[in-house]
């Protein structure tokens, strides 16, 4: 098979300039007036020139991570916010009002909680299911995926994802293991057996809920692209676009689960390493899809399993960052800014990471110490984060501007670099996150 | 006689461990030796993961081939496994966090290093804590949580256990995600862990006797 994701191609700097220029024009944005459409324009210049790291810009950018903050700041439930587009808007708009951030941050994580409930997802308990109406979605733990059942994903991951994965994670999907084997149907004998499954009555169920499903989470994307359109319209360009991750985090997540996936590295080390190679396409493809569909240029990746502690270094190179690599080399050949947002520590993953292509990729660290981060990775990539979240939830403004002075001086010295959170700054104080954003607009310049 | 057996574990190999064991046993070894040899087998899988060298893959896989020699050496054992020389610890993961498998990592390690444990599970209201200790009797409390809503979930559980009347019968140590040294100070429990081992080394240095 040929070798794919693994050089820069020629191509990647003029899709890149294009779609800079896509995301500086922000066309179908409703600008509020020409100040908002020439902050806007400023605004993506900033983190332009950080990402790029051909000069220094006219001043640090500061684009915390939103996470749940904005409902805790506009006193709306978690609930509200995933069951009521409008309170999910007023809160949006609120948070970027009352605290402008050089970005917006789009709801996309806040899922609307109906198709939730319609397609009764078994990975995560949320609002009013499972946990209390006031507290934020989490993870159900668990091992969706067999560990006999690697050589199924390799061998064909869409059909595992439909056949066996979807009907465990989807209550009301569980009929989709009677869906077909797509590949033999290229002959006329095969249409029958194709057709077949469709024809039940609990397959005609499930699909009725996916169109269900479909239809609200259409209505959802409405109302999201309205918020989106509102904030960006005052000036804020969208920090990230799209979503993808990791192949190992696929598997390490919710496929095989933390456990799991620490077995499987003594156990089955080929089976993981073959079946991280085989999503790196299905990766790739799903954040091209999204950037270009809302013309933003960063898909956001949360990186998981690969941090400080969650394996040795030797893991780390083998099983982790091969595939990460293939995934990171795809999305720059299409122009794109992978945002890879590190959770933990990187202290000892830095040297491994800074294996990338010069400015052409956002590494946003969390626990990592940036002083030394700037002397590696920093040279390679723009560098995001690390404001903590103790910090913001019990700290005073006075600590957090002292904190942000020595992160600045650290990391943001010659430009290259995002003030931002190591977390979504939920549960944050109100005046901590002034702080950090004033202060970084103040003194990053 | 247990040396390739420790040897096994201690390096990881899984299948190895368990042939070995099921040799000794066959070979008539006493179950108790076996044992002991699994324990020295973690002590020294505990000191590579303090040194760096091993990781929570490790822990995981260790605990793993711990569980099964033990599943295969517990039935033969008559007498009741001694009373924990390390003291009784309660753990459990705060009020509105569901997450454990940090803390099911620290539940192994006090267990291997012959504590205690009581673990009463994920999402539980400071009350809870408080009826549980008031039951177990332990020396220490060790609370887990992930996600920054713990902060005040901790906060507010250690506030029960005062207003109980029982912070002083505890050593309360926090742990988890995003907890450092200034949520132990928010929260006012005794200490921070940041790794299961330094939890291993609080409990250990409160729970010693003389």
């Amino acid at each position: 098979m040929k070798e794919r994701f693994l050089e820069v191609s020629q191509e990647a700097d003029r899709r890149q300039q294009e779609r800079f220029q896509i995301w500086l024009k922000g066309e179908g944005i409703p600008f509020a007036d020409e100040r908002a459409q020439a902050a806007y324009r400023e605004r993506v210049t900033l983190l332009k020139e950080a990402i790029q790291m051909k000069q220094r810009p006219a001043r640090i950018p500061v684009c915390p991570s939103a996470g749940f903050f904005p409902m805790q700041n506009a006193g709306v439930t978690m609930y509200d916010a995933m069951y009521d587009y409008r309170a999910l808007g007023k809160a949006w708009e609120i948070y970027h009002r009352d605290f402008e951030p050089d970005a917006y941050n789009s709801p996309m994580t806040i899922v609307p909680g109906k198709v939730l409930d319609i397609l009764d997802l078994r990975l995560y308990e949320w609002p009013g299911h499972g946990v209390s109406k006031e507290r934020e979605y989490q993870y159900v733990e668990a091992e969706y995926m067999k560990a006999e059942e690697y050589q199924d994903l390799i061998d064909d991951p869409t059909a595992y994802f439909l056949n066996v994965y979807f009907p465990r994670i989807f209550g009301s999907l569980k009929p989709l293991t009677a869906f077909p084997f797509l590949p033999p149907v290229n002959e006329i004998p095969m249409v029958p057996p194709l057709a077949m499954p469709f024809g039940s009555e609990d397959m005609k169920k499930a699909l009725k809920c996916l169109a269900e499903a479909g239809e609200e989470a259409l209505r959802w994307r409405a109302a999201v692209r309205e918020i989106g359109g509102r904030i960006m319209g005052k000036g804020f360009p969208s920090f990230s676009g799209g979503f993808t991750k990791a192949p190992f985090d696929v598997i390490g997540d919710s496929l095989r689960g933390t456990r799991g996936v620490m077995l499987d590295m003594f156990r089955f080390p080929d089976e993981l390493k073959e079946a991280c190679e085989r999503l790196v396409p299905s990766m790739v493809k799903c954040a091209v899809g999204a950037c270009t569909a809302s013309g933003q240029i960063m898909p956001f990746i949360p990186l998981h399993k690969g941090a400080d502690g969650f394996m040795s270094q030797e893991q780390f190179s083998t099983f982790y960052w091969p595939s990460l690599r293939k995934l990171i080399i795809g999305l720059v050949n299409e122009g794109l800014v992978p945002q890879l947002f590190a959770e933990g520590a990187y202290n000892d993953r830095l040297e491994t990471i800074s294996d990338i292509p010069k400015g052409r990729v956002v590494w946003w660290f969390d626990r990592t110490d940036m002083k030394r981060a700037k002397k590696t990775v920093g040279k390679v990539a723009c560098l995001a984060g690390n404001v903590p979240l103790d910090l913001l939830c019990a700290g005073t403004p006075e600590e957090v501007k002292m904190y942000c002075k020595d992160l600045i001086d650290a990391a943001g010295v010659g430009g290259g670099f995002i003030l931002s959170t190591g977390a979504g700054i939920q549960g944050s104080r109100n005046e901590n996150v002034k702080a950090m954003i004033e202060f970084c607009k103040e003194y990053g310049k | 006689m247990t040396d390739l057996l420790v040897q096994a574990l201690v390096e990881m190999k899984e299948a190895e461990a368990l042939q070995r064991a099921k040799q000794l046993l066959g070979d008539g070894v006493a179950p108790l030796a076996i044992l002991e040899g699994c324990s020295r087998a973690m002590e020294t899988v505990g000191q590579r993961f303090e040194k760096g060298v091993y990781f929570l893959p490790h822990l995981m896989m260790a605990g793993e081939m711990l569980k099964q020699i033990s599943n295969m050496i517990k039935p033969l054992i008559q007498e009741q496994k001694t009373a924990g020389k390390g003291g009784k610890v309660l753990i459990g993961t705060v009020e509105g966090d569901i997450h454990d498998i940090g803390k099911n990592i620290v539940v192994f390690l006090l267990e291997a290093n012959g504590f205690e444990v009581h673990d009463i599970g994920i999402n539980q209201k400071p009350a809870k804590f408080v009826e549980a200790i008031k039951g177990f009797q332990p020396e220490v409390v060790g609370m887990s949580g992930l996600l920054t809503l713990a902060f005040d979930s901790m906060k507010k559980t250690v506030e029960a256990i005062e207003e109980a009347g029982l912070r002083k019968k505890v050593r309360i140590v926090i742990g988890g995600g995003v907890v450092t040294e200034k949520i132990k100070d928010y929260t006012r429990a005794d200490a921070y862990a940041a790794d299961a081992m330094a939890g291993v080394r609080l409990a250990k240095e409160w729970t010693k006797r003389g």
